[in-house]
């Protein structure tokens, strides 16, 4: 008897923790609103047969305990009973499967006019590249990649020329306009993560992987990597920042393109040559001077 | 069962005056069963203490030997979770766990739990004690190689636990092993760490398939006269089922172990591409990463399955049992066990729906992903009707049953969330996966171990366990763990990751705080409550009241050996010969309310039983 009541005290307990929880969706900030129903969709039939379950095994322990010389039902088998519990069975699985397969479609058929992001991550770090006014980012490799060309642009590729090159953690985006994150790694697995958008997909060394959403609301939000990829995956954070039209294209043109660190490097470079040379002609003086 | 089972003939009532003369209304072969094919194993005795104890071929001592083997692990990995919760729930308040540590428990935490305690104990620990005694053979039939998979098993454990002690500590690439951080630096035990676990692993699957063998072989063919296959109980069912997916599954663990060790150690590039440490280019080049999440999982998901199936026949036994009530839908059972072991090597890439495979995918796999849901929620179906007008013992063994199918229920409908591709997007990798798993082959699992321990416990060691202890064990776990993973679901809603060492100021992160607290602190009571079945077992054997022969009033063979426990040949001078299923409680017309799976249709020909 006891063990009914708290069995049942767990039933009415889940079902009042689900709906008076303070812990519940961040809110959302992209065009997923899809993935939200489906799981209140899924919340409402799953729950409804999870209660239902509980209630009737409930039932079953206060109406058909123990009591010496009452005969239990021999029964074996139910074939009728068996029948439409699998079809009512299948058909809910179908109805919860439908909204689950068309919001993937989705999903995996990114938009013409999402502008492309090229995420780069590393142990434990993001960078970010735009495409220039070309609108197409430039082939990359991982051996490219040194210190004059930390996003490894094929110089020869005349699309990276113009790429704008985003060296930070954070970065900004353009409200109600469809990105399409490019994800790629040099050394293991991470995950661009933004608990408001809800999207994300793995970045897998060696090759490139996508997915897409379409920001909806101006605000900042925190970026976590969501795959486990070392020691240092907990810190492994960033930001993202969504802003109107105006503000992103302020922010977009003050931004270096691939050229300009180009430029940059090579007047570092003779810079570097200049004063190596000077200090070498300082030293011969030194030296004269001796 | 055969067809005449569908016109519910089977042995009408008949007065008792009919069996008891020369009347022509009995068939005379009402009693017959085939004559043995084989004939009587031979038994190796043991002359010594060691060969009794130690390196023993009896399959029951085999078994408690796998058992407490792996109840070991198991204690391992509780502490290691111990300290994983104090982390999380109290961040900084133990300061010698640093994040090194924290990946490092989790990696070990997951991988024993999963591998070296729960498959450990359902299939070695259970699957030795019961398939022989519950098909009625006196032994396997390869005791020998029997003997030799527990070693193994040992060894494998003694390398996994000297993982602890090497330079750099055991590794902490997560209990997936992803590469290629597995083997890179920037994950803890990255050097001698993860050798050893991929040697133990290797340890393991070379001893779990000598004990694989063992045991599909004994049920598929020393099982006694009469055991056909459809009257075995549904726990050989589940565990038989087990094993076989157990046999496919592991190679692809075997041979993904091999090539990472080649991986690292010869340098070749099965798993690992061109790759950017610290500014230098490593010498990989061109080897996938996903391949190895394939074949890990081309094994993870059949495993989930290796521990669900035993657990799924057990608890059916048990709730037959003690709710006095054949199983209902026997044969809808079977095939559901042996459904769900075939579909499950077809979803296994729903683990990887966000790893950057080919996301279409995703389409096939969430299909039979879902797919896999009826026939699992026919059991869980059966099950409640079986209780339904039963004559339902409330004790501590239907108390675990009824646990498990509240924690069972609640973690297969989160699995209809991360099946279903789209809805995993915004959960996959958050805590929402860790409740979920948790919750449908942590708990429930345990659930289903705890009540076998209550079950069986009288016939292991031939004493009663005490039930109002067992009752106190029974609801601070079932409560405990329960608010333990209920409530985590909800911080993989706000969108909190798993395997965060640290969580810091996260805005949304803030209001699950003291949610981590209490998490914490249930997980500390859980842990803590198991001692009162240790103490219930020592008690027991110090005191407790001697178990008679059968004391739950069973009809499977387990219980009719020739003595309690069961010596070394189970059964004494002739074997057991099977007439019926063991489901046989409550059939009108009997005098007691179970008959045995011994029980000749002519010693009870006035009952109403159904041909099975």
């Amino acid at each position: 008897m006891h063990a009914g009541i708290i069995f049942l005290l767990v039933i009415i307990g889940s079902v009042l923790f689900h709906i008076f929880t303070p812990w519940y969706w961040t809110d959302i900030a992209s065009n997923w609103q899809g993935m939200d129903d489906t799981i209140t969709l899924t919340f409402w039939v799953g729950g409804g047969v999870f209660v239902a379950v509980c209630l009737f095994m409930v039932y079953c322990v206060f109406r058909y305990s123990y009591k010496e010389g009452r005969k239990a039902e021999y029964k074996p088998e139910d074939k009728k009973l068996e029948k439409i519990l699998t079809w009512a069975t299948t058909l809910g699985v179908a109805a919860l499967l439908a909204p689950g397969l068309i919001i993937w479609n989705q999903y995996v058929n990114v938009p013409k006019n999402a502008l492309e992001i090229d995420v780069m991550a590393w142990q434990w770090g993001w960078q970010y590249r735009l495409p220039g006014e070309d609108g197409k980012l430039g082939t990359t490799k991982v051996t490219n990649i040194n210190d004059e060309n930390p996003f490894g642009i094929n110089i020869d590729d005349p699309f990276g020329r113009d790429d704008v090159l985003v060296q930070s953690d954070y970065i900004n985006l353009e409200n109600n306009k469809p990105v399409k994150i490019l994800l790629r790694s040099v050394d293991v697995l991470h995950n661009w993560y933004v608990p408001q958008f809800r999207s994300k997909m793995d970045a897998v060394p060696g090759i490139v992987t996508f997915y897409w959403f379409e920001p909806n609301k101006v605000g900042e939000y925190e970026v976590l990597c969501a795959e486990y990829c070392g020691v240092g995956h907990y810190a492994m954070r960033g930001g993202v920042e969504v802003q109107n039209a105006g503000d992103y294209n302020k922010w977009l043109s003050e931004q270096e393109t691939f050229d300009e660190l180009i430029a940059k490097n090579e007047l570092e470079f003779e810079n570097k040559k200049l004063a190596k040379n000077n200090n070498l002609n300082l030293n011969k003086d030194i030296y004269k001077e001796e | 069962m055969s067809d005449e089972y569908e016109n519910k003939s089977g042995y009408q009532a008949q007065s008792s005056e009919t069996i008891s003369g020369d009347s022509p209304g009995i068939s005379p072969d009402m009693d017959y069963v085939r004559p043995a094919e084989n004939a009587e194993q031979d038994l190796y005795h043991p002359h010594s203490f060691i060969e009794k104890w130690v390196f023993c071929q009896d399959a029951k001592v085999i078994g408690v030997q796998y058992f407490l083997t792996a109840v070991f692990t198991g204690v391992v990995g509780l502490i290691l979770s111990w300290l994983m919760r104090l982390q999380l729930g109290f961040p900084g308040l133990a300061g010698f766990i640093t994040a090194e540590h924290y990946y490092q428990f989790v990696t070990m935490h997951g991988m024993i739990m999963v591998v070296y305690f729960l498959t450990a104990l359902f299939l070695g620990g259970f699957g030795n004690y019961l398939i022989p005694l519950m098909v009625g053979a006196r032994d396997m039939v390869f005791p020998y190689v029997n003997m030799l998979s527990f070693w193994m098993f040992f060894v494998a454990v003694a390398v996994l636990m000297a993982s602890f002690f090497v330079p750099g500590g055991p590794t902490g690439a997560g209990w997936t092993l992803y590469p290629p951080q597995t083997i890179l630096e920037g994950t803890p035990g990255h050097g001698y760490g993860i050798l050893l676990m991929l040697i133990s692993l290797a340890l393991f699957v070379i001893g779990f398939t000598m004990g694989g063998l063992n045991y599909m072989i004994t049920i598929l063919q020393a099982r006694t006269r009469g055991m056909t296959l459809m009257r075995m109980p549904l726990t050989v069912w589940g565990i038989f089922t087990a094993t076989v997916l157990a046999m496919l599954a592991f190679p692809a663990l075997l041979v993904s172990s091999i090539m990472m060790t080649l991986d690292k150690l010869l340098g070749t590039s099965f798993f690992m591409p061109t790759i950017l440490k610290a500014g230098e280019v490593l010498e990989y080049g061109g080897g996938s990463p996903i391949l190895f999440q394939h074949l890990f999982w081309f094994f993870g998901h059949p495993e989930v399955y290796i521990v669900a199936l035993p657990a799924f026949g057990i608890v059916s036994d048990l709730i037959s049992v003690h709710a006095r009530k054949n199983i209902f839908g026997y044969r809808m059972m079977v095939w559901a066990i042996v459904g769900i072991g075939a579909l499950s090597f077809f979803v296994w890439a729903h683990h990887m729906y966000v790893s950057g495979m080919n996301p279409w995918f995703g389409f096939f796999f969430a299909s039979t992903t879902l797919i896999i849901a009826v026939p699992t929620a026919m059991k869980v179906y059966n099950w409640i009707l079986t209780l339904w007008r039963g004559n339902i013992r409330i004790n501590t063994v239907m108390l675990w049953c009824l646990g498990f199918i509240v924690t069972f229920v609640n973690g297969g409908i989160t699995g209809i969330f991360l099946g279903n591709v789209s809805v995993d997007v915004p959960l996959s990798d958050t805590y929402f996966v860790v409740a979920h798993f948790h919750m449908v082959m942590g708990i429930a699992p345990l659930m289903v171990i705890m009540g076998a321990i209550y079950h069986w416990f009288p016939l292991v060691a031939g004493k009663m366990l005490n039930e109002k202890l067992g009752k106190w064990h029974f609801w601070t776990t079932f409560l405990g763990a329960y608010s333990i993973y209920f409530p985590m679901h909800y911080l993989g809603f706000i969108g909190v990751p798993r395997r965060y060492y640290e969580m810091y100021d996260s805005p949304y992160m803030t209001s699950g705080v003291g949610l981590n607290e209490f998490i914490s602190t249930a997980a500390f009571i859980v842990g803590a409550a198991q001692l009162i079945l240790v103490f219930n077992i020592i008690k027991t054997l110090k005191t407790g009241k001697k178990a008679e022969q059968n004391p739950w009033k069973a009809n499977s063979l387990e219980w009719f050996t020739s003595t309690v426990p069961p010596e070394h040949g189970n059964f004494g001078d002739r074997l057991p010969v099977v007439h019926r299923w063991p489901y046989d409680f409550n059939v009108p017309g009997a005098d007691e309310d179970y008959l045995p799976q011994t029980a000749a249709p002519s010693e009870v020909a006035h009952t109403e039983v159904e041909k099975t």
